[in-house]
């Protein structure tokens, strides 16, 4: 197929022959109804570096139905790093579903070899990415916090948290191509869209009958978003742990981040006794956050804990425990009584809002 | 009506320690359990059986010491068990995983037609979510992920109808049956067996099946070898270059802490102020 591609590659370890023909870097633009999730401009931003480092292209795979903004999403792609875009649109893949998403994508890799192909890790991502990598016979690394390219062999170093986010691996993909991965939105930080940048759109045709489709479906009933935390977008947020010792002790957090005018968050075990609801639990097992501010207070950092808030830009620390882990990656620590020191910052915050404000 | 669950074995997550200098998991006294992903699972299978009748069985690969978790299930009411354990298993990644796992129920359905196979959405261990769709794959069975209710189940016309977690909403689905479920979390609760169950599961015999008679023949598409992804290393993450500024006054009151801090927030990240100015009440 590719007709330069074949020369061997000089003294350095040679490229497994079969992969020769897997060329570039693949990101699902995952989007419902024309709404692009962000996870996907994330990855494209990741996408680039790799790209960059394979010297190959950066390309999206937009996929839905006819008239959901199929075009526009590639142009919006192109913006966000994206050099070309694999468009297929069909009435059969207007809602997501598992048979024929699997079938466009299966098919597409099948057809123009991407080496890496990269998914958000939402609930569609994975439900896809599962399938084509069940299908395809290759592996997939999920909830990656980082990827790097060996430049040598053009493998994916992945790395996750492993043993519940007690530690971290490294996971590659040798024997196989694609390499695939999910990550989390939000683990990856958001690019500049640059407007005015541009890229070319392969339309792709999709042959899939609707009656050949067996699961139907019959309703979508969208969220009511309306008085529910979003924490992955917050720009402050006031985290407590299992240190603060009792559900009454957490009201503390709330009253803190009222002043901040802050989102509530939480640690796992706090969510797993009940103190605080699961949308709240930011970490492996919860959400990931990215936010300006980040005070945790009662929370000694396990690795299943930071891996969801490394993002954040200053992390203010509060332990009981000088040795807690927490204390290595926070900006800020101070060693204490959380249920103390958490009523301390909230008058201390708001004497200062309330100075601030009078002296304008 | 005949349901199969595929449940894990995991370390109680709660308590893994890390040792802290070699960073290699203790693993020594970490209780192991059920996964609790899977509970959720094999309680839709349970009110399944007590709206229809029928059966369930739990399906585990794993270890010999497995059968515990087998029992345990078999002591919340399940009706029979199956521990898949071949040493030719050992270092299966998620894709070799849902192949043994699928040649096990093929097996299975040599006996008994499978209407329903249901899994976690995921496990505490491993968080990958892909074992579910992998072995619905393999099966060529419909995949109904993150199901939060089933909504109507046809046994005699082969038809169910699920809610499924979406982004952004939920879906309401409508398929055929043989097809797979992963159950989201919360969504039930699991029963407490009854003594009847709890002395049936002591005494149950436990089939316990090997490569071969979970009928694989293919060695190259389990263990090792069946694994396309390889683990290179595993370690404790780096410390930022710099650990934390610690703030420090002479008396420790919570107070002069506080004020500190703000003064040393505020003065390092004037931004942060302008941020919180605006947005405070």
């Amino acid at each position: 197929m590719s007709e330069q591609a074949k020369k061997p590659a000089k003294k350095k370890v040679a490229l497994d022959p079969r992969f020769v023909d897997y060329r570039h870097v693949w990101v699902v633009v995952e989007s419902e109804r024309g709404e692009v999730h962000p996870v996907s401009w994330e990855l494209l931003g990741e996408g680039r570096k790799l790209a960059d480092a394979l010297g190959v292209e950066l390309c999206g795979v937009v996929i839905c139905g006819p008239g959901e903004r199929g075009r526009g999403i590639c142009g919006e792609a192109f913006q966000y790093g994206a050099d070309k875009c694999y468009l297929v649109q069909d009435e059969v893949l207007r809602d997501y579903r598992n048979d024929p998403y699997t079938k466009a994508l299966t098919d597409l890799v099948n057809r123009y070899q991407p080496e890496v192909l990269m998914l958000g890790a939402t609930t569609l991502g994975r439900d896809l990415a599962g399938s084509v990598a069940t299908t395809l016979g290759t592996g997939l690394v999920a909830d990656c916090t980082e990827l790097v390219i060996d430049i040598e062999t053009r493998n994916l170093a992945a790395t996750r948290p492993t043993f519940g986010g007690s530690l971290l691996c490294t996971i590659m993909t040798q024997r196989h191509r694609p390499q695939m991965a999910t990550v989390r939105p939000r683990v990856m930080a958001m690019p500049e869209a640059a407007s005015g940048r541009q890229g070319e759109i392969v339309e792709v045709l999709f042959s899939m009958i609707e009656t050949s489709i067996v699961t139907k479906v019959l309703e979508f009933i969208p969220d009511d978003t309306r008085d529910k935390p979003n924490l992955p977008f917050a720009d402050i947020i006031v985290a407590g742990g299992r240190g603060l010792r009792s559900q009454e002790n957490f009201q503390h957090v709330w009253d803190l981040a009222r002043v901040l005018g802050a989102e509530v968050g939480a640690s796992r075990p706090v969510v797993q006794a009940g103190w605080a609801e699961l949308d709240r639990q930011v970490g492996q097992s919860g959400k990931t956050v990215r936010p300006k501010l980040y005070i945790a207070a009662g929370i000694s950092g396990a690795i299943q804990h930071r891996v969801g808030m490394d993002g954040a830009d200053v992390i203010v620390a509060i332990n009981s425990d000088p040795n807690a882990p927490i204390f290595d990656f926070a900006h800020y620590g101070i060693v204490g009584n959380a249920t103390a020191i958490l009523p301390a910052l909230t008058e201390a915050f708001k004497a200062h809002l309330a100075q601030a404000k009078k002296t304008g | 009506m005949h349901s199969v669950v595929c449940i894990k074995q995991v370390p109680d997550s709660a308590q893994i320690r890390v040792h802290p200098v070699t960073n290699t998991i203790m693993r020594q006294g970490v209780p192991a359990i059920v996964n609790p992903y899977d509970l959720f699972a094999l309680e839709e299978a349970l009110r399944l059986k007590d709206q229809f009748g029928g059966t369930v069985t739990v399906v585990c690969m794993g270890p010999p010491m497995a059968e515990a978790a087998l029992r345990k299930c078999l002591s919340f009411g399940a009706d029979d068990a199956i521990l898949v354990s071949d040493r030719a298993f050992a270092g299966s990644d998620t894709l070799a995983t849902s192949y043994a796992l699928s040649a096990t129920i093929r097996k299975i359905m040599e006996d008994m037609p499978v209407d329903l196979i249901f899994t976690g959405k995921q496990t505490i261990d491993g968080d990958t979510a892909q074992v579910g769709p992998g072995i619905a794959k393999r099966l060529g069975y419909q995949l109904l992920t993150y199901v939060s209710r089933i909504v109507d189940l046809d046994v005699a016309n082969k038809e169910i109808q699920v809610e499924r977690r979406a982004e952004g909403g939920v879906q309401l689905l409508k398929t055929a049956t043989p097809c797979l479920i992963t159950m989201l979390e919360g969504t039930n609760e699991m029963r407490f067996g009854d003594l009847d169950d709890l002395f049936r599961a002591a005494r149950h015999e436990l089939k316990v099946w090997d490569r071969e008679a979970a009928g694989i023949d293919a060695v190259e598409m389990i263990g090792l070898k069946g694994s396309p992804t390889v683990v290179s290393k595993v370690f404790a993450p780096r410390p930022r270059s710099k650990r934390a500024e610690m703030i420090e006054v002479h008396d420790s009151e919570p107070k002069n802490l506080a004020v500190t801090l703000l003064a040393k927030l505020f003065t390092q990240h004037p931004k942060l102020e302008q941020e919180i100015a605006k947005r405070a009440v």
